[in-house]
């Protein structure tokens, strides 16, 4: 509702203006250019580019670590939630800041720290690969290492105010009907949380999926099997192949866009849910 | 101690277990790697450890690092403060939209983030010949770096705002200005002061990713040491040339920086909780004279 | 300084908030807004303000047109529901604030605005609190400090949001009393909103009361309560008894012409101004009594007549003179009787004791 008149407090043309034009120039245009420059090309040309068999395999290297590691996360996610806000142990208000480590330490620190240590000869790898002979650095499992790094914080941050937010007396209530501890978990506290773990699980989802930073170093980065996508479109730069880095950002960019607003659905899903209350979703990537 | 166990809580050893299963991931997965980058910083010891902080392209990619941030930042604050006044004092057609479109960056690869700014700035890029003219250098040069820096953190100072700012709502700047407070008055004297920890919070969330970038920031950049490459282009040149010492020295400096980072935040955190908790307080009892 | 308000219209999106209100408010008078929630009594008061801007209309300042003059420039003194108190600075800033943000010239030196303060800190009976903060204080002393704050400008009027709508009963009664007192030695006009009747009826020189974005009467607060101008008043001021004509002919008569309009006459009486008796008279109606209890000075007496349930207050003197007890069979009569048909007002009429019908 706008008021043609006098608002009583000032700068409302000046802030939206300015927000408007920094949007605009930093993030809309070149967004729009993105989406400019593949369409100049023929729909067949692009397609052919898209869907190239070593652009096929990036696909499902890319999106099949990050779910899997979405996945990882929002298990652990959830009990790490649980165990900070349910239980008392001593040093709870160091470990809770912990949790945010992978938002605060750079990516690159983060991939050649993980490389080291799953390396064949590194703290974990000597054991995992040297013992069990089983590969994860410089190996599809590394990635999903890495990308479970990144994304935990993302499904702790979310899923822990909605913990704090439940209210003892629903829990009393299911067990002064009989629920056993298991089945009040399952039947009442599950379905509370399940809308708030499914975003935390979107969003360290989301952010897997175009992570580069951490990966690069610890993927081995072998086309066919362990080469991600953004790392093709910058092997693509490289090769000055500017048209084909184009087309594989623009198909990373429509599935982030559909991702984001899966998101913001799930979030207004949620906040509609549990009438009046506010979710804090906690977006910090 | 009460024999009756708390209906709202597991048994002793299912906690047992839960407890034991989340530090042993929170070790394996976060607390590890943390120590690993120190211990291999100082795996051959301290002196040379020393030695390749002292590297002179190390200490320029440090340096690198901070003008980035310092340049962006402030850009950045400006725009977050614009843009939560906006949305949070004012009722305007496509606020929520607004609102989405500040998230975007979040949604967008580093990557593709950076190639973007190569499709206009580039060689083969809309203002590539017009630049290429007249001698002037974007992409593989600092100004291209800060501007896919600005872009990677535009979100974070005006996601901190917007809630912030809603839940104040604009009584008090009504009040300044019934008050006769002119505009800056008013912000200076009552806006600025109610946000300032939200602010910070989000300078410290918006800078631990400003010296951070990699995936955006190396698209851009020529990776030029010394020249063009901040400390992050720098732990994967030293990575890659198998300076095993070298690399991990200047990871540790990104490794401190995210432990300040996280010593800050939690501060903050603690700060603005007890102000809302001081402002959520029972109110004193009622006493109505001396 | 007088207000004066013409013709002011305001909507937002399809909802009228203000319907063609028009008022004037001479110096030295307090006037109560009045009105059920959502009646545009604080859309009302922002426009005066200056805080929202009326899409048709004027707002007059002492005769002078105010309408698009900036709220900063206005001069008005604003108390908001929620205090609006700046958290972050001490009571002390928070009464200087408007002297310090006066431009250079004007702006008084730090010695008078410490007199200045301290001086109105005393006359809110706080300047034991200068150095604390607003969230160290209880509701009643919030609101105490909002005020002197708000005449730290020295206002040419007061306006105020239900300032004592968050306080408890004793303190808001203490404050109502305060709040007039303060009036009565400013000489400006003053105007403040609220949804308590009670409140409206003990402060106020004069009252408006308001209804879905009009004005539905205006009047010292005995006008209003003993005489409605319309059901709506009736209702809102007070409980009241509604008689129809079609059951209870004799009470709300009015013309046959009349009659064969619409709406169905409806006679109005309150609780205190029937009268019962115990033998039947020309015009009274017959009733059975359900309920007699005792609240405080009075005693409420639930009757019923033709299965509807009408409420009858007497003093604990007149209750004794009639000894009443549930189920025995009563005679009603009238002493104060408005009939509406409508909202348009058809007949008043005021009756003797024992004056028959």
């Amino acid at each position: 509702m706008t008021t043609k008149k006098h608002r009583v407090l000032p700068g409302f043309g000046l802030s939206l203006g300015y927000s408007l034009v920094y949007l605009s120039l930093l993030v809309l245009i070149p967004l729009g250019g993105l989406i400019a420059r593949s369409a100049q090309m023929s729909l067949a040309e692009f397609w052919a580019i898209a869907t190239a068999e070593r652009a096929l395999a990036a696909y499902r290297v890319t999106f099949g670590c990050a779910l899997l590691a979405a996945i990882v996360n929002a298990f652990f996610g959830l009990l790490v939630a649980w165990v900070l806000v349910r239980y008392d142990f001593w040093g709870k208000r160091f470990v809770d800041a912990f949790v945010d480590l992978p938002f605060a330490l750079p990516t690159a620190v983060a991939g050649i720290t993980l490389t080291t240590l799953y390396a064949a000869n590194g703290w974990i790898g000597q054991y995992v690969e040297g013992v069990l002979g089983y590969k994860v650095a410089f190996a599809p499992p590394g990635i999903v290492v890495a990308l479970i790094f990144i994304g935990i914080p993302f499904v702790v941050r979310t899923v822990q105010p909605v913990i704090e937010d439940i209210e003892p007396e629903v829990e009393e209530a299911a067990a002064s009907l009989g629920a056993t501890r298991a089945q009040t978990f399952v039947k009442v506290l599950l379905p509370t949380l399940f809308p708030a773990l499914l975003t935390g699980f979107a969003l360290s989802f989301s952010r897997a999926v175009g992570e580069y930073g951490s990966v690069i170093f610890i993927a081995g980065n072998m086309p066919m099997v362990s080469e991600i996508t953004p790392l093709l479109i910058i092997s693509k730069l490289e090769q000055y192949d500017v048209a084909g880095a184009t087309v594989l950002a623009v198909v990373m960019l429509v599935i982030s866009f559909v991702l984001l607003l899966g998101i913001n659905l799930l979030q207004w899903w949620a906040a509609n849910r549990h009438s009046g209350r506010h979710v804090d979703a906690g977006v910090q990537a | 101690m009460s024999a009756v166990r708390r209906v709202n809580s597991e048994s002793r050893p299912v906690r047992w277990a839960l407890l034991t299963l989340a530090f042993l991931f929170l070790f394996l997965f976060l607390g590890l790697p943390l120590l690993a980058v120190f211990a291999e910083a100082l795996r051959q010891g301290f002196g040379p450890y020393a030695a390749a902080l002292a590297e002179p392209d190390t200490l320029a990619a440090i340096r690198l690092t901070v003008v980035v941030a310092l340049l962006v930042l402030p850009l950045n604050l400006v725009f977050g403060v614009a843009a939560a006044w906006a949305i949070a004092k004012f009722d305007f057609r496509g606020k929520s939209l607004l609102t989405t479109l500040i998230d975007l960056p979040f949604a967008v690869s580093p990557v593709v983030a950076g190639l973007l700014f190569i499709l206009i700035f580039g060689r083969q890029g809309w203002f590539g010949p017009w630049l290429a003219e007249h001698d002037i250098k974007i992409i593989f040069a600092l100004p291209g770096m800060i501007i896919a820096t600005m872009f990677i953190t535009v979100p974070y100072i005006a996601r901190e705002l917007i809630p912030l700012m809603q839940a104040q709502g604009k009584d008090e700047e009504e009040a300044a200005v019934s008050l006769g407070a002119s505009g800056w008055q008013m912000f200076r004297r009552v806006s600025l002061p109610n946000i300032k920890w939200g602010l910070l919070y989000g300078v410290i969330l918006a800078n631990a990713r400003a010296m951070g970038e990699f995936g955006a920031v190396s698209v851009v950049s020529g990776h030029v040491r010394g020249e063009t490459n901040t400390l992050p282009l720098h732990v994967e040149i030293l990575y890659n040339e198998y300076n095993s010492v070298g690399a991990f020295a200047a990871a540790s400096v990104l490794g401190l920086l995210a432990l300040v980072t996280l010593l800050a935040k939690t501060v903050v955190e603690w700060r603005m909780a007890r102000e809302t908790a001081m402002l959520n307080a029972e109110l004193p009892p009622e006493k109505t004279d001396k | 300084m007088s207000i004066e308000v013409r013709n002011i219209s305001k909507r937002f999106g399809n909802f009228v908030a203000l319907d063609n209100i028009s008022l004037e408010i001479p110096t030295g008078e307090l006037v109560a807004l009045l009105g059920p929630s959502g009646c545009g009594k604080t859309t009302l008061l922002r426009i005066i303000a200056g805080m929202e801007s009326s899409d048709t209309g004027q707002v007059l300042f002492h005769g002078e047109e105010a309408t698009h003059v900036h709220t900063r420039e206005r001069r008005v003194g604003f108390v908001f529901q929620h205090y609006a108190l700046f958290r972050h600075m001490t009571v002390f800033e928070n009464v200087a604030f408007g002297l310090r943000v006066k431009p250079r010239a004007e702006r008084p030196a730090e010695g008078e605005i410490r007199e200045r303060v301290t001086r109105l800190l005393q006359l809110v009976q706080l300047d034991w609190l200068a150095d604390r903060y607003p969230s160290q204080l209880s509701g009643g002393q919030r609101q105490r400090i909002a005020l002197a704050r708000a005449l730290a400008v020295e206002p040419k009027v007061l306006l105020l949001d239900e300032p004592f709508g968050a306080l408890d009963t004793q303190v808001r009664k203490e404050l109502r009393r305060w709040l007039r007192r303060l009036h009565d030695e400013m000489h400006i006009a003053s105007v403040f909103v609220t949804h308590d009747q009670e409140e409206a009826l003990e402060v106020a020189d004069r009252v408006v009361v308001m209804n879905k974005g009009r004005i539905e009467q205006l009047g010292t607060p005995d006008e209003v309560y003993s005489a409605p101008a319309s059901p709506f008043v009736y209702r809102f001021l007070g409980n009241v008894n509604v008689f129809r004509n079609r059951v209870h002919g004799q009470w709300a008569e009015v013309d046959r012409a009349e009659q064969a309009g619409k709406d169905e006459a409806l006679a109005f009486v309150r609780p205190h101004d029937i009268e019962i008796q115990r033998d039947a008279s020309p015009g009274a109606l017959s009733a059975g009594v359900l309920h007699v209890q005792a609240i405080g000075p009075l005693v409420r007496v639930e009757v019923e007549h033709q299965g509807e349930i009408f409420e009858v207050e007497l003093t604990r003197e007149q209750h004794q003179a009639l000894a009443l007890a549930a189920g025995e069979t009563v005679w009603l009569r009238p002493r104060n009787l408005r009939v509406f048909q409508g909202d348009r007002m058809v007949s008043a009429q005021t009756f003797d004791l024992g004056a028959g019908i």
